[in-house]
């Protein structure tokens, strides 16, 4: 299935949470905030969120700025 | 010196520091450090797997240091909105820098949208510090909608060009209710000090301390700008005339 992440399609695998989305990538979500089809998911509700095709998932984390 | 209070919270330090466009993490602690502050901005971007990058917050001491996020890159009131919602549940405190510059040329803040979002923000229970242009009337607008302090810029962003709207800044602190904070544009020591001896409460500055040989020791100059200001504005500063004053007397003079 596909889903748009940081503003790109991607191609994943189907019945994956965002958590197993997100440890496949490596990422630290202790670092990260995530918002799914435009609602923030809290960190604790990462690993019983489901990705579904078509959503849109976006990864932030902090970066330097004034 | 006498302590910031914003919101609430006491500081010791006046002088709030950006971590952008520094050459390095090193770098942009040793100015953290250097600068004596106790409030420091940051950005939300997207994640970039392709080039995956240390993570800043493993160099910033959440205990010494208040972060302070900042709505950068936000081209409206929602966009402003959406990135303090994210940068709360990141588990930031509710503290943040309200930007909205929908011009990439000047980035110069969109005053209409940055009230719009401050209004909303605050009624969501955020400490507002919005980014404007020298308005004195946007200034009030926002106080009234009961924003933390006021922020306004010397002169454009990473400009280092100091302050080139005295007299409207000038405005805004003697109307201000809340700590005003000049930020952005200030590239010398000088011109921090020339903020705070005007009676600003605070500046912000990054771009004059990340571009700077020496970070940490460009820090520890603005350091000392912001104290020189603030105290000589404590200390009662002279009043400027066109006449010449004698400081010597002018009698007993010899061959008289």
């Amino acid at each position: 299935m596909k889903i748009v992440f940081n503003g790109k399609a991607k191609e994943i695998q189907t019945s994956i949470t965002i958590q197993e989305f997100l440890d496949q990538l490596q990422l630290d979500c202790q670092q990260l905030v995530v918002e799914h089809n435009r609602n923030i998911i809290t960190r604790q509700r990462l690993a019983e969120t489901p990705l579904n095709d078509g959503d849109t998932l976006e990864v932030i984390h902090f970066v330097g700025g004034g | 010196m006498d302590d910031l209070i914003i919101a609430g919270r006491s500081f010791k330090s006046r002088l709030m520091v950006g971590t952008g466009k520094f050459s390095s993490n090193e770098a942009m602690v040793a100015a953290m450090e250097g600068s004596g502050s106790e409030i420091v901005t940051v950005a939300l971007r997207r994640v970039d797997i392709d080039n995956p990058q240390d993570s800043l917050l493993h160099h910033i001491n959440s205990e010494r240091y208040l972060l302070l996020p900042n709505t950068s890159g936000a081209r409206d009131a929602e966009e402003a909105v959406r990135l303090a919602r994210l940068a709360r549940a990141a588990g930031c405190e509710p503290w943040i820098k309200l930007e909205v510059t929908p011009d990439p040329y000047y980035l110069l803040p969109d005053p209409i949208e940055t009230l719009k979002a401050a209004e909303i923000l605050v009624k969501e229970g955020f400490i507002v510090l919005p980014y404007i242009n020298a308005d004195p009337v946007l200034a009030k607008h926002l106080q009234e909608v009961g924003t933390a302090t006021v922020m306004p810029l010397g002169s454009p962003i990473g400009t280092n060009k100091g302050i080139r709207n005295r007299d409207n800044i000038a405005i805004i602190i003697e109307q201000a209710i809340v700590p005003v904070v000049v930020d952005a544009g200030l590239g010398a020591p000088s011109h921090a000090a020339e903020a705070m001896e005007m009676g600003a409460d605070a500046v912000l500055v990054n771009t004059a301390l990340a571009v700077a040989r020496d970070p940490g020791a460009m820090a520890a100059a603005f350091k000392k700008g912001v104290e020189a200001g603030r105290e000589a504005y404590l200390a009662g500063l002279g009043k400027q005339q066109d006449k010449a004053e004698a400081s010597s007397p002018l009698t007993g003079f010899l061959g008289k």
